[in-house]
């Protein structure tokens, strides 16, 4: 056997080892720390002109009354306007950077994101009918977003439920993924063929990703999908750890690895569905957060999961700021800002990697 | 551990892969598989695994059928060693050698699993690459920590799919070298698919000779690599000398005609 300077001892190995966890959770303060500080930006810029200090004392007086005198105008600005629109990205970016890390975990592909197994294009057709044709399950208000959730739901059940049939890898998924979206985007593009002009136009607007349409019930909602979801996620990330090095390491390491990537992609499924329903397609987001943190603490699902979230939600938050700033008083849509600003970051990143992967 | 396979067949869509196989493993045994390509020696570890459903046929161990234990009791015994890493998001070694923890539960690991998996590394001397990405070392290393991961499963025994094929004539006598020892003092089995027939000779105490998908000779290596069972079986002539106990083969070509 090699012999050649043996250096380590266990116990030094054991000290690096618990290093690079301590590593680890300091990156998730730090990030946790820069969504606040980006939140706090965010929420004391717009076009009603506040200053830093009635913003933070607007924000501050709801949660210690009588301390604080904020204006009303303030107030509802803060309140009504920018803090929904704040918390639902970050609520929506940790979801997408959530469901992009599993969904390449689980299809073990690079170039997954959430919206690989058609969802988003089921969210764009059901949307597109709702607003078209009127047609839907739930009246009223929440007409094209019932249909859009829907919608992207039973997308995504038709391939888990092919690939199911065929034993449930990763290509089948990939593949059906594939021919499902062309699918309902042929639909979707032959219902606005026959559509007025003016819901063409807004089921094309509505299909852009944006957090315009932010409001506390809708952050409500998209919170406590989360909050089933993610834990549900956690529980499975070691298995998910098991299931990249291989189905066959894991099923002999004891992980029902067909099942597990139903269930998984089932759950995420819901999620994602749940976002994409409020906020439109948000690319970039799912695909480059999971990427992002790999680089920074390294392949280990139990930590890239939520540092996934966390990168998404601070990726999220930062794109909408310029997007709301950029062109004020013009807003524009975050989803293509998203991308616009993700893509030279990760191709920058991609060109200056040292290693084989990350 | 005492293995017992009783008339295993498998299919892969009604193409039968595997026919009639029964075979018995001892405690502290080597068994080598040899067999041209596609003959079915990976399916049949793989059966013994329960990774796939043999068709018909039982599989027991120390006298309980594993087509009834769960997935987390059958970890908990036997390890299995992939031919190489796959994946397309690398672990670091340390993580890769504690997956193996994973049939004892735990989601965080405890200090006692690292402890346990700081010993492996130690036996396998892979101490110095603990820390490195598992995609960064060399292919003999990979098998190294693939064969550590397996012996942080605590499994009794082991199945191996070709487990030098990727690897250097140094690093093929290290492993082969390392499962050796690790059978004799820890008293465990192992199985192992081999091509390479002078490794199976040296290394293995029994060797099963496998030819389309059924058993087509087995024992003792001198009694299964012969120069007429080799021609049978692999289409190839050859030499078979014998210097002491284990027989040593040289090829010479194939036969023609």
């Amino acid at each position: 056997m090699e012999t050649k300077q043996h250096t380590l001892t266990k116990e030094e190995v054991k000290i690096q080892y618990n290093k690079f966890i301590g590593r680890k959770i300091l990156f998730i303060f730090f990030l946790l720390a820069s969504i606040i500080l980006v939140s706090g930006i965010s929420a004391s810029m717009g076009s009603a002109n506040l200053s830093i200090w009635e913003t933070y004392s607007s924000i501050l007086n709801r949660l210690f009354p009588a301390y604080f005198e904020p204006g009303w105008i303030a107030d509802v600005c803060i309140w009504n306007l920018r803090l929904p629109r704040i918390f639902m990205g970050i609520v929506a970016g940790f979801g997408l950077g959530v469901a992009g890390c599993v969904m390449q975990a689980l299809l073990k592909n690079p170039l997954a994101s959430p919206y690989t197994l058609g969802i988003s294009s089921g969210a764009g057709f059901g949307a597109s009918l709702a607003i078209l044709t009127g047609a839907g399950i739930i009246q009223g208000d929440y007409l094209v977003i019932g249909n859009a959730f829907l919608f992207a739901l039973l997308c995504s059940f038709i391939i888990l439920g092919l690939s199911n049939q065929k034993g449930a890898t990763p290509e089948t998924m990939i593949l059906a993924g594939i021919a499902l979206m062309y699918l309902f985007s042929a639909m979707t593009t032959i219902l606005q063929y026959f559509g007025e002009a003016e819901a063409v136009k807004e089921a094309i607007f509505w299909a852009i990703g944006d957090l315009g349409r932010s409001s506390w019930p809708k952050v409500a909602i998209i919170t406590c999908t989360l909050a089933g979801c993610f834990p549900l996620l956690m529980i499975k990330s070691l298995d998910l750890n098991l299931m990249v090095a291989g189905d066959e390491i894991a099923t002999s390491l004891g992980v029902n690895v067909k099942r597990t990537r139903i269930i998984l992609m089932a759950v995420t499924t819901l999620l994602v569905a749940c976002i994409v329903c409020f906020t439109g397609t948000i690319g970039f987001i799912g695909l480059v957060a999971p990427h992002l943190t790999r680089i920074a603490i390294g392949g280990d699902n139990r930590f890239v999961l939520p540092v996934s979230g966390l990168f998404g939600a601070l990726l999220l938050i930062s794109a909408d700021l310029v997007a709301r700033r950029v062109l004020a008083p013009i807003i524009l849509p975050v989803g293509a800002i998203t991308a616009f600003m993700g893509a030279p970051i990760f191709l920058y990143m991609i060109m200056k990697r040292k290693r084989e992967y990350w | 551990m005492k293995l017992k396979v009783n008339n295993i067949e498998f299919a892969y869509n009604s193409i039968p892969v595997l026919e009639n196989i029964s075979m018995e493993l001892n405690c502290s045994e080597v068994l080598g598989i040899v067999g041209p390509n596609g003959t079915g020696k990976s399916t049949l570890i793989r059966c013994i695994d329960h990774i796939l459903n043999p068709k018909r046929g039982s599989i027991f161990l120390d006298e309980q059928d594993i087509s009834k234990m769960t997935r987390m009791e059958i970890a908990r015994k036997i390890g299995y060693v992939p031919q190489s890493i796959e994946g397309v998001f690398p672990a670091s070694v340390i993580d890769t050698v504690l997956m193996g923890r994973r049939p004892y539960l735990g989601w965080k690991s405890s200090k006692e699993d690292l402890d346990y998996v700081l010993e492996v590394l130690e036996l396998l001397g892979l101490m110095e690459f603990s820390m490195r990405d598992i995609n960064e070392i060399s292919g003999g290393q990979q098998q190294k920590v693939l064969i550590a991961r397996a012996l942080a499963q605590k499994a009794d025994l082991l199945l191996l799919d070709e487990p030098t094929s990727n690897l250097d004539i140094r690093h093929q006598l290290e492993v082969m070298e390392i499962m050796k020892n690790i059978v004799k003092n820890k008293e465990i089995s192992a199985i192992m698919a081999l091509h390479d027939l002078n490794l199976a000779s040296r290394y293995a105490d029994r060797i099963i000779m496998m030819k389309g998908g059924k058993i087509f000779a087995a024992g003792n290596p001198a009694s299964v690599l012969t120069v007429e069972n080799i021609k049978q079986v692999y289409g190839v002539r050859a030499l078979v000398t014998d210097n002491g106990e284990r027989p040593y083969i040289i090829p010479i070509g194939p036969v023609t005609g």
